[in-house]
């Protein structure tokens, strides 16, 4: 079954290029049929039978030690989240990686800077990520070359679940917020790897995402104040690099405003455990 | 573990489905619409992942107005549409299929007669008064069988889809806090209730 892929030529729309593509390139480059596994433009799979079961069962990247039996075992274990309060929209999420049991960095980038104005997340598979939103990336500049204008947060995130839709069961592994400000003002989406695409208010992804939820939804206010806002998203991310143990390091966190996005700060997880409990023990004593 | 139930009566067709996005054991989202308009008068209750759902539905609205653009603004059947849904389930069922299970409600302008129909991810189409899809229909369809005459109208339609909805947040284990309610009729697709607004967001 020939792998079906959405590729750049959604972009290509009226121009000659997306005609030539589909056109006897194999045959002109002067290779057989077999070497030639994708579409030019799309990507090499596997030489075998059915290259969707190999990628998925020797590629995946699963929860916890589900993929112990790999050669090859993905960086993973993470928490990211997200939400919308009425200043705009607050990014905050962990660094670590973990390889199985073995926690391989403490210091990952987990928000992708895409441009001044979009900020990807990451979890999942670490080069999943990282790969699919550098492309993203490539894709929204093609659009601002092509159209003029930046591209909305809304078409951005379509893009992006719209490949993921079009890898479905090859055991691509990611789970990241898309978000950013444009025209319709702060747009917030959670991107899968089987193509879910959800617009929301509050998204938590990773293996820690049920800790961070659990302070997000008690202390979330729409009208919380950007020092507040900060605090909550700080907060949840502690916690659960706190029970959770492939999560911790560096909390980055970022604030989205109408003029592009900030980083706030990035503090030590292990330093905010000693500043809270230092809190906890002078309201207990007050 | 989506609902989706749907009744018709007299003068149109009722579609209610559940609002709920989950994965294992987390809710992403509790405000979600399933029920996709296609045309101006019918409308797709979906069940299933949600990037299925938003693929299927999108390709066939998209293809739907595209008919009507091509064709002087000839509006296709709900049979016509149903079909055309069924055809295209069919021949993705062996190549990368769409996992969704929908019940598909319209109403004809040119015969005034409304109609609703079943259609699962392995590419079956049937026609019916009334029907369930996942779960739900464990729980509904004995109470849809007995309430259900001919000829309803659309405030016995409503109650059925409420005792429907009644039962299931009785007995079925998951819990469905939010239903969206939609009517499609003479006057098109227009939703009647909804347990969480899905523009919240």
């Amino acid at each position: 079954m020939e792998p079906l892929v959405v590729g750049d030529d959604i972009l290509d729309i009226g121009s000659r290029k997306a005609v030539d593509r589909y056109c006897g390139n194999k045959a002109q480059l002067g290779l057989s049929q077999d070497l030639l596994m994708g579409r030019p433009g799309a990507f090499d799979v596997p030489n075998v039978k059915d290259p969707a079961l190999y990628c998925s069962s020797h590629f995946r990247s699963t929860c916890g030690t589900g993929d112990a039996g790999q050669e090859i075992k993905f960086a993973k274990g993470t928490t990211t989240l997200a939400f919308k309060f009425n200043g705009g929209i607050i990014v905050s999420v962990d660094s670590r990686a973990t390889q199985g049991n073995y926690i391989s960095s403490q210091t990952v980038k987990k928000v992708i800077e895409m441009n001044p104005y979009l900020l990807g997340t990451m979890a999942g598979g670490a080069a999943d990520c990282s790969y699919w939103e550098r492309r993203l990336n490539l894709q929204c500049r093609m659009y601002e070359l092509r159209n003029g204008r930046r591209i909305t947060v809304a078409a951005a995130s379509k893009l992006l679940a719209g490949t993921m839709a079009s890898y479905r069961g090859y055991g691509l592994s990611m789970g990241t917020m898309i978000t950013g400000w444009d025209e319709t003002g702060p747009q917030l989406y959670y991107v899968d790897d089987d193509g879910t695409r959800l617009k929301g208010k509050m998204f938590s992804v990773g293996s820690g995402s049920t800790f961070a939820y659990g302070v997000l939804d008690n202390y979330y206010r729409e009208d919380l104040t950007l020092e507040e806002a900060i605090d909550l998203g700080k907060r949840a991310i502690y916690h659960a690099t706190y029970r959770d143990a492939a999560s911790g390091g560096i909390n980055n966190l970022y604030h989205v405003t109408k003029d592009g996005w900030v980083k706030i700060h990035a503090i030590d997880v292990n330093d905010m455990h000693y500043e809270f409990e230092e809190e906890k023990r002078n309201e207990m004593s007050s | 573990m989506d609902t989706v139930i749907g009744v018709q009566y007299k003068d149109g067709v009722i579609i209610a489905a559940d609002q709920a996005n989950a994965r294992s054991i987390l809710i992403y989202q509790s405000n979600l619409d399933k029920i996709k308009q296609l045309t101006s008068h019918s409308a797709m209750g979906v069940s299933g992942p949600n990037c299925d759902l938003v693929q299927f539905t999108e390709y066939i609205s998209k293809n739907l107005q595209l008919y009507e653009l091509r064709h002087e603004g000839t509006k296709l059947s709900t049979k016509a549409q149903a079909n055309f849904c069924r055809n295209e389930l069919a021949v993705a069922l062996r190549k990368g299929p769409y996992q969704v299970s929908a019940l598909l409600g319209g109403f004809d302008l040119t015969t005034q007669k409304p109609s609703l129909y079943y259609l699962d991810y392995m590419g079956t189409l049937q026609k019916v008064p009334f029907g369930a899809q996942g779960y739900a229909q464990y729980f509904t369809l004995s109470t849809m069988d007995r309430e259900y005459r001919e000829n309803l109208d659309e405030t016995a339609a409503l109650d059925i889809i409420g005792k429907a909805i009644h039962e299931l947040q009785s007995r079925f284990l998951i819990k469905q806090n939010n239903f969206i309610i939609k009517v499609i009729d003479q006057d098109g697709v227009r939703v009647h209730s909804q347990g969480a607004d899905p523009a919240d967001t």
